[in-house]
């Protein structure tokens, strides 16, 4: 079977604005959750008034004509990219043979309601043509494409909180199916505004803990309230191992396989049998050529709600049995809050730069395990052996499960 | 409230400068939006929606194919303004 690399990371998130940056918070402990500044969060009397804002504006990073063409979902997304574009030592050979398969999980929101806003005060004749190029779900993965100049097909994939995690397991299908030499993967998500704010809220989906936003993020802890909305992007380059080594590319890790699975149960709630994620985790295994046996690392979804905690420990004990208590299992979640579409991406790149750097990132406000997830939580950045097996999990809502492998060289 | 043609063409080559990133020193009479300036068809169409609101003037949408030069369009919000 083909074997798929990673040569290239690159990230922008509220831990930091760059990967490099962005781990080494992480592995500090360091959280990037803070009370939200802006006017509306009083003006509208919203019940969540934090969040996980990127540390560095992308207008400090883009042009200002790039920020006015793209929505703040694309520009993360065009900043991620390039980073890790540049990091891969940008392998266009040829760019028709470069793919970009990029997610997202609700795309330009803040244009598509800022230009309602604009209709509604000004009327139709002040909304600006770029309005709907800026507010399409596909803006990222074309702003990538046209960014770095490939031309080998820009692909958006959605699948709400699994988007991530699915298009770097899509990746991983271009590649073995030779349909591209180099595939440029991830997600990005900025929808910090009142109205998703509101929405999530209204579901009792967020954590309401406003008097201490650094705290709000707590999976598997028995005072976990609701995730944390997080914004930012993510980007993977992978290539065949083959390609990666002809071209002497330095090597992360590699990708073993991925799977997706559906639940067909609800909506928004997971099976509470966890049989949809326990599939997408043995089909994702299967595909990577390896068994439960062989996995000794978990980035999980872990988003800190109290049903979808157990839910994905429920379908974790399905696959391991009780060896699941001896697999360290990382929520970088409590560090990050949740990216939605941009969530798997990020903690792929996570759990890659484990896997590199042999180190088990670190759990944040676990005070209080919750005694029915018995797992092994790391809480302190811990070493991991030398040939780790790794998996990231995303799950989303429309019941998606998404789970990647990644494996050290 | 009716504006010279050279306070019209600075806020003019203001709003060409916000949008397409040439610089305001560029945008001066004689020159062409699309040959000399580069500006494309989705550019100039929001140019025009931002002028419509700074010079507090109209420019129906078949009279924006004819606003070719910066001529063009000073002429035009001078003249729609008086």
């Amino acid at each position: 079977m083909t074997t798929i690399v990673v040569t290239g990371i690159g990230a922008t998130s509220c831990l930091g604005g760059n990967a490099r940056d962005t781990w080494e918070a992480l592995l500090r402990r360091e959280s990037g959750i803070r009370l939200l500044t802006e006017e509306w969060v009083e003006t509208h009397e919203l019940p969540v008034k934090f969040a996980g804002r990127v540390k560095v504006p992308a207008s400090e990073v883009l042009e200002r004509i790039e920020i006015k063409r793209l929505d703040p979902s694309a520009q993360l997304a065009v900043i991620a990219a390039r980073e890790a574009w540049a990091d891969a030592g940008a392998p266009i050979d040829p760019k028709e043979r470069v793919l970009v398969d990029f997610a997202t999980g609700i795309g330009g929101l803040n244009t598509l309601l800022d230009a309602w806003d604009v209709l509604k005060e000004k009327g139709p004749r002040r909304v600006l043509p770029m309005t709907i190029p800026m507010l399409m779900p596909n803006a990222a993965a074309a702003a990538i494409s046209m960014d770095l100049a490939t031309r080998g097909g820009a692909r958006t994939c959605v699948s709400a909180c699994a988007s991530g995690t699915e298009s770097i397991a899509n990746a991983v299908d271009h590649l073995r199916a030779g349909i591209a030499d180099v595939v440029i993967c991830g997600g990005t998500e900025s929808v910090i505004h009142p109205l998703p704010i509101a929405a999530f809220a209204a579901m009792h989906a967020l954590s309401t803990r406003n008097d201490d936003p650094a705290s709000a993020s707590r999976p598997y802890d028995k005072d976990r309230d609701g995730f944390v909305l997080g914004e930012g992007a993510a980007v993977l380059i992978l290539e065949t191992k083959e390609h990666a080594e002809a071209r002497g590319a330095k090597i992360y890790a590699e990708i073993a396989g991925g799977s997706v699975s559906s639940d067909a149960h609800h909506i928004t709630a997971p099976d509470p049998e966890g049989n949809g994620a326990a599939r997408a985790v043995l089909d994702a295994l299967t595909n990577a050529g390896v068994t439960p046996a062989d996995v000794n690392y978990i980035n999980a979804h872990a988003t800190s709600t109290p049903v979808g905690d157990i839910a994905e420990y429920t379908a974790l004990h399905k696959v391991f049995g009780d060896r699941i208590k001896e697999i360290p299992v990382s929520a970088t979640k409590s560090a990050t809050g949740h990216l939605l579409g941009g969530t798997g991406a990020l903690e792929a790149m996570f759990t890659v730069l484990s896997v590199h750097e042999k180190i088990a990132a670190p759990t944040l406000n676990l005070d209080n395990q919750d005694e029915a997830i018995p797992l092994d939580v790391v809480i302190e950045p811990r070493p991991l052996p030398h040939s780790i097996v790794a998996i990231s999990n995303s799950f989303g809502f429309g019941g998606h499960n998404a789970v990647i492998v990644v494996k050290s060289i | 409230m009716a504006q010279s043609k050279d306070e019209v063409l600075a806020g003019l080559a203001a709003l060409v400068n916000d949008e397409t990133g040439v610089p305001v020193e560029s945008v001066v009479f004689g020159k062409s939006f699309a040959d000399d300036l580069d500006i494309d068809s989705i550019s100039m169409m929001t140019i025009v929606v931002n002028a419509e609101e700074q010079f507090d003037v109209k420019i129906p949408d078949d009279q924006v194919s004819e606003l070719k030069t910066v001529d063009d369009a000073v002429n035009y919000i001078v003249s729609a303004q008086s």
